[in-house]
């Protein structure tokens, strides 16, 4: 990993709850510019919670998030924005009853130039030629996938340094995963963003990023390059699902592994 | 002849009537759509658009036109500071408590207004007072047709403004999806104020298209229960829904003053709103898409 000085989001032992339920246990992690890092975990694990607290609309209890060398943690999600960090919330949560276009130029919301929004516009209907087609139609009636390039592509509308992903993958086909993580990689690689993935999705999760975090019960309990991550054991049996043929030649199945 | 003519007045008559009501129950739909908080409050803020417009005008010796636009101005300045000093807090508290503090600030705004203009009913002189226009074999007041002109020309400005403008269409999408609103950089709270803000100017609006037909006194904001009506016939939620239902009751209400014994035009619009709830509890214009949570 490099100097601390050039992470673009450093986030150091931050706690977050719900009311009375402690949900993240002390996480650190950092994204480089251009690096595209990988929080994987089971349900409830603390992945949303951790997007949601950098993403200002969740206030840790205690920790940091810097952002670009500033402290964000506990600024509202709307100036952070801003800032240059944008949030792919879980579930796509499109404007259902906006135009496909309307939706992004929502994204650009927080830009005032019009030169450059319609670039972006373009360049987001390069990445994903189906939205041109479908640009004057609701998006609530896009299909799901559609919605999911939708979301991602209204995010980049504004322009940012940071994207935060949330389960891209959800409902959708494991082709259109295939495709839509095909774009992620492009985008990232094309623009120059970094991005913070959070999948359940482990392999194609490890395959995409270059630095992956595991997190179980609010607490990171490994943290490796994926290249690295992809070969140990433990993610093979718990997070790819390989099968571990034992000396009695038959799976383990019922093992349950305690990281503590 | 005579008696079709004589219709076609009553219906003018009913429509301007029906506008007014449309256009507070616009203003309830648009901060029902976007907050999710009924405003009990509705025809109170309208009564205080009446009242400033009165002090601007009839006090202050304004020309009718200036004094009304600064009014309007006011009262959607009111609608702000409203939503950003007080409603604000309460976003989240269950639905009972916006109905009691937005009742509550109603009964506040009349004894205010009250104290402040008096009790007795107020008007003030506007270009559409006491003038009649003849179409064919009918006679309109200048008054009644300057409420439909001006609700129609109203309707058009905001329609342009939600569809055409950022702002607007902001509007729609922090109506529609609060958090995903947030998570594009839009200032939400902010938003929230400005849709409080044109709903109180449109009441301001509409008292003052009613002013000529209607003195300004303290109980004008009990109109409100009317425009209610007309809200949950368009199907609380949808905004050309509100209009329309408005100029129903608005209509109905006048032919049944005039084919019904004495004391049936009062109670017309709690008929329509009761068998509206009976019949077609969704109303005339249900969303055909639902909002998903």
């Amino acid at each position: 990993m490099s100097e601390a000085s050039e992470a673009l989001l450093r986030v150091t032992n931050i706690e977050t709850f719900y009311g009375p339920i402690q949900a993240i246990r002390g996480v650190t992690l950092q994204v480089d510019p251009g690096q595209i890092v990988t929080v994987l975990g089971a349900n409830g694990a603390g992945k949303t919670t951790i997007l949601r607290t950098i993403c200002g609309v969740m206030t840790p209890e205690r920790g940091h998030v810097m952002f670009d060398g500033r402290d964000i943690g506990g600024i509202s999600p709307d100036r952070v924005v801003r800032m240059g960090l944008c949030h792919v919330p879980e579930g796509r949560e499109v404007f259902p009853f906006l135009t496909v276009q309307e939706n992004l130029v929502m994204g650009a919301y927080t830009r005032h130039d019009r030169d450059g929004v319609h670039r972006d516009m373009e360049m987001c209907f390069g990445y994903f030629p189906v939205l041109r087609e479908r640009a004057g139609q609701r998006a609530g009636l896009l299909s799901g996938g559609e919605q999911q390039m939708l979301a991602i592509s209204r995010a980049l509308m504004a322009k940012p340094k940071l994207l935060l992903l949330d389960e891209p993958s959800l409902g959708l086909s494991p082709l259109l995963t295939q495709q839509i993580f095909g774009i992620i990689r492009r985008i990232n690689a094309e623009q120059g963003v970094a991005i913070l993935l959070v999948e359940q999705n482990a392999h194609i999760a490890l395959k995409t990023a270059d630095y992956g975090y595991v997190l179980e019960v609010g607490r990171v309990v490994m943290e490796d390059a994926c290249i690295h991550l992809m070969e140990k054991d433990d993610i093979k049996e718990f997070y790819l699902g390989h099968k571990e043929t034992g000396v009695r030649g038959r799976r383990r199945w019922k093992r349950k592994k305690l990281w503590r | 002849m005579e008696d079709a003519a004589r219709l076609l007045q009553l219906v003018v008559n009913g429509a301007a009537a029906g506008c007014i009501y449309g256009l507070i129950a616009l203003g309830f739909v648009l901060i029902y759509k976007a907050t999710e908080m009924v405003n009990f409050a509705q025809g109170d803020i309208m009564m205080l658009g009446g009242f400033f417009a009165f002090s601007l005008i009839a006090h202050f010796g304004l020309n009718y036109w200036v004094g009304a636009l600064l009014a309007i101005a006011a009262t959607a300045a009111f609608g702000f500071a409203l939503d950003a000093v007080v409603l604000r807090r309460v976003i989240g508290q269950p639905q009972f408590a916006v109905v009691m503090l937005t009742l509550g600030l109603g009964f506040m705004f009349r004894a205010a207004a009250g104290i402040t203009w008096g009790y007795d009913s107020v008007g003030f002189t506007t270009p559409f007072t006491n003038r009649t226009v003849h179409l064919g074999t009918m006679v309109l007041g200048e008054d009644s047709v300057s409420i439909i002109v001006g609700t129609v020309l109203l309707c058009a400005a905001l329609y342009v403004f939600f569809s055409r403008t950022r702002l607007g269409i902001a509007m729609q999408a922090a109506s529609q999806n609060q958090l995903a609103a947030y998570y594009m950089g839009i200032p939400v709270r902010t938003i929230f104020s400005l849709i409080w803000a044109i709903s109180a100017g449109v009441a301001a609006v509409a008292a003052i298209l009613l002013s000529p037909v209607s003195m300004i006194d303290v109980n004008m904001g009990f109109l409100g229960i009317k425009a209610f009506a007309a809200a949950v016939l368009g199907g609380f939620g949808s905004i050309p829904g509100a209009l329309v239902g408005g100029i129903v009751i608005g209509i109905v209400e006048q032919l049944a003053g005039y084919f019904l014994p004495a004391g049936f035009q009062e109670v017309t619009s709690n008929v329509v709103l009761l068998a509206t709830l009976i019949l077609r509890p969704q109303g005339l214009f249900a969303d055909t898409l639902r909002k998903k949570v």
